[in-house]
């Protein structure tokens, strides 16, 4: 018998299920989709809540009604209220860029991190894992001490985290394969260890270098900070469509991230084929990490944070936790943005040290609650 | 029908198996035996297509190396010895995991997936359990659960890498009569290696004894578990029994008391 013949024919089913239990499991797979669809619309609520505070809330103290006034003007057929050019302004050039910017940093950062925990089955992973943020840094430092424009910078960043994460690639995959099965469960590892020799050692570069021009050592601190206090319309224009082929991507692949939970040779011998997977994964999460990373400089903790506690939350499944990371690494960058802006104001607070000062006592209080201990236990 | 003919795998200088060749009949059971680092292992994860191998493979009739993993996964269903079981994943998701060979490489589960899934979570009892986390759940449980995975990629041949390692004697048992009726029930092929070679014999139609890579032997049990084939093999504390109710036993002895004088 051929393999197709064998494919279509039925084989005995098993024995009859009662109405009612046919029912009740059927309906299973439709309640974890409900659930999916709950835990996104949660998400998205405080997603919404975390934007009209990120618009509404900054130094200048505008009314509520002016900032929802000046929004208005930009609307198509929108009404004409009372709204000074200064704080329409303030409202569409300075607030809602960052906003948006913090938005599509957030979802990449926690999306990433959950991908790359997913692909390598590290709960230690994060989007800088394969050394994107070294690489990102030292492509930001050449151009900053080499007193060359500074619109250079991003792309400097991004090629410097795409290569550092394909030099760790083409590294580990070549050390790992020959040494194990076809599944390449050695290849993993491999890609692991190379990423921490490809970061450590791009990091020595960008510290050499930072090191000897001290007069824009302040200038590369800042940016290895991150932050997002110089966001433009342009900047989300840059990273726009990296950011929408990465969010797509992974999207599309969250059914197989399940799949890849039960390690690489049995993913395989259920049908998949490990190494594309995992190539075409990591190729969409660098792309997103690259092109935040690029315009927002290195924000640490949102990327291994967000997943986390979404996953104590919500369950391991990345067909939920991939979604809700997303908005909810969105939603917190914002959040965690206004806080860093406001704090101090008019200084700010570096948002990494927010990020980590908010996340990691909500982090822990997630971990000890009663649903955390009884999904690790 | 599976067949594999010179079948050779190389761990870099070790060659795991040597150029064997050999075949099982649609339907059969065959009880892959040997001492530990003989080749059961290797031999079962080269005919799942897990392992670069030199030699021919045919499953059902097609050549395993023309097939893509998603075709060698709708024919061939894998149970390695230690499954990974996700703690926090529940059973039913586990059991859907079976059905990615028969989703589409970027959608979702159908309701016939759904209704299959149900099907063997229903045959195999566990429905009461579909719900739980594997995290919760005992050795014998889980065995169940990882054959239900299996059963839903509905695939005529089932390969069990010793599938009652981590059971106690009655969970053996009870594992081992439990795929006797599935793969009756489903005409299935199931290949297992299995270190006990009582339970070899009781349940397996014929035996295979894999030795330093090579094939000794292969027919019923009665040809196979042989004092001097096994003592050859095993060592000299092995001794082979009839039961009284007919079925071959293997038992060890100590050494110490076989050289003590009677």
């Amino acid at each position: 018998m051929t393999a197709t013949q064998r494919e279509t024919a039925r084989l005995p089913a098993g024995q009859t299920e009662p109405g009612q239990d046919r029912r009740s499991l059927l309906g299973r797979r439709r309640d974890g989709d409900r659930r999916t669809g709950r835990a996104v619309a949660v998400a998205t609520a405080v997603l919404v809540i975390a934007v009209l505070a990120g618009v509404a809330i900054g130094p200048a103290e505008l009314p509520l009604s002016q900032v929802l006034g000046a929004l208005a003007t930009h609307l198509p057929w929108h009404p004409h209220p009372a709204v000074s050019a200064l704080d329409t302004a303030i409202v569409w050039q300075i607030r809602l860029p960052r906003v948006i910017l913090g938005v599509l940093v957030g979802s990449m950062l926690a999306g990433g991190g959950a991908a790359y925990q997913g692909i390598f089955r590290n709960p230690l992973a994060d989007p800088y894992l394969l050394g994107a943020a070294a690489g990102a840094g030292l492509g930001a430092t050449i151009v900053i001490v080499s007193g060359g424009n500074m619109a250079l910078t991003p792309p400097a960043a991004f090629a410097g985290a795409a290569g550092a994460v394909t030099l760790t690639y083409l590294l580990g995959a070549r050390t790992g394969r020959g040494s194990g099965t076809a599944a390449g469960s050695n290849s993993t590892a491999s890609i692991l260890l190379a990423g921490v020799a490809v970061a450590a050692l791009l990091t020595a570069f960008q510290t050499y270098l930072q090191q000897q021009h001290t007069q824009t050592l302040a200038y590369v601190y800042a940016w290895i900070l991150g932050g997002l206090s110089a966001a433009t319309w342009s900047d989300i224009w840059l990273i726009l469509p990296y950011v929408a082929v990465a969010a797509i991507t992974l999207l599309a692949h969250r059914r197989l991230l399940d799949v890849l939970q039960v390690g690489e040779e049995e993913a395989t011998s259920l049908g998949v084929n490990v190494t594309r997977l995992r190539l075409t994964l990591v190729v969409a999460a660098t792309l997103g990490v690259a092109a935040a990373v690029s315009v927002s400089g290195l924000i640490g903790f949102v990327g291994i944070i967000v997943p986390h506690a979404i996953r104590l939350m919500a369950g391991p499944s990345y067909r939920l936790l991939l979604p809700v990371s997303m908005i909810g690494g969105a939603a917190f960058l914002v959040l965690a943005d206004v806080v860093a802006r406001t704090a101090q104001a008019p200084a700010e607070v570096p948002i990494g040290v927010i990020t980590a000062l908010i996340g990691a006592p909500f982090f822990l209080f997630v971990l000890c609650s009663r649903r955390a201990r009884q999904d690790l236990s | 029908m599976i067949s594999f003919e010179n079948l050779t795998v190389r761990y870099g200088d070790t060659v795991a198996l040597d150029g064997v060749t050999g075949r099982v009949a649609d339907g059969e059971w065959l009880g892959v035996i040997g001492p530990n680092g003989a080749g059961k292992t290797t031999l079962l994860s080269a005919i799942a297509g897990l392992l670069p191998s030199a030699g021919d493979i045919s499953i059902c009739g097609d050549r395993a190396a023309v097939l893509s993993r998603r075709q060698l996964a709708r024919l061939i269903a894998y149970v390695p010895q230690r499954p990974v079981l996700p703690p926090g994943m529940t059973v039913s998701d586990y059991v859907l995991l079976g059905r990615t060979a028969h989703i589409g490489y970027l959608r979702t589960e159908t309701a016939t997936d759904r209704r299959v899934c149900q099907e063997v979570i229903g045959q195999l009892d566990l429905r009461a359990m579909a719900r739980r986390k594997l995290g919760t759940m005992s050795g014998g449980e889980l065995q169940r659960v990882v054959l239900a995975r299996a059963l839903a990629q509905e695939a005529p041949v089932l390969l069990l890498d010793e599938p009652t390692s981590a059971l106690d004697l009655g969970r053996r048992m009870e594992a081992l009569e439990l795929v006797d009726e599935v793969r009756r029930e489903r005409a299935l092929t199931v290949v297992s290696a299995i270190h006990d070679l009582t339970l070899a014999g009781q349940f397996a139609d014929r035996l295979m004894l894999v030795v330093a890579a090579h094939i000794v032997t292969a027919g019923p049990a009665a040809e196979v578990l042989r004092d001097d084939l096994l003592t050859a093999h095993f060592g000299p504390g092995v001794q082979v029994m009839m039961t009284d109710t007919g079925e071959i036993a293997v038992i060890s002895r100590r050494l110490a008391r076989l050289r003590a004088p009677r």
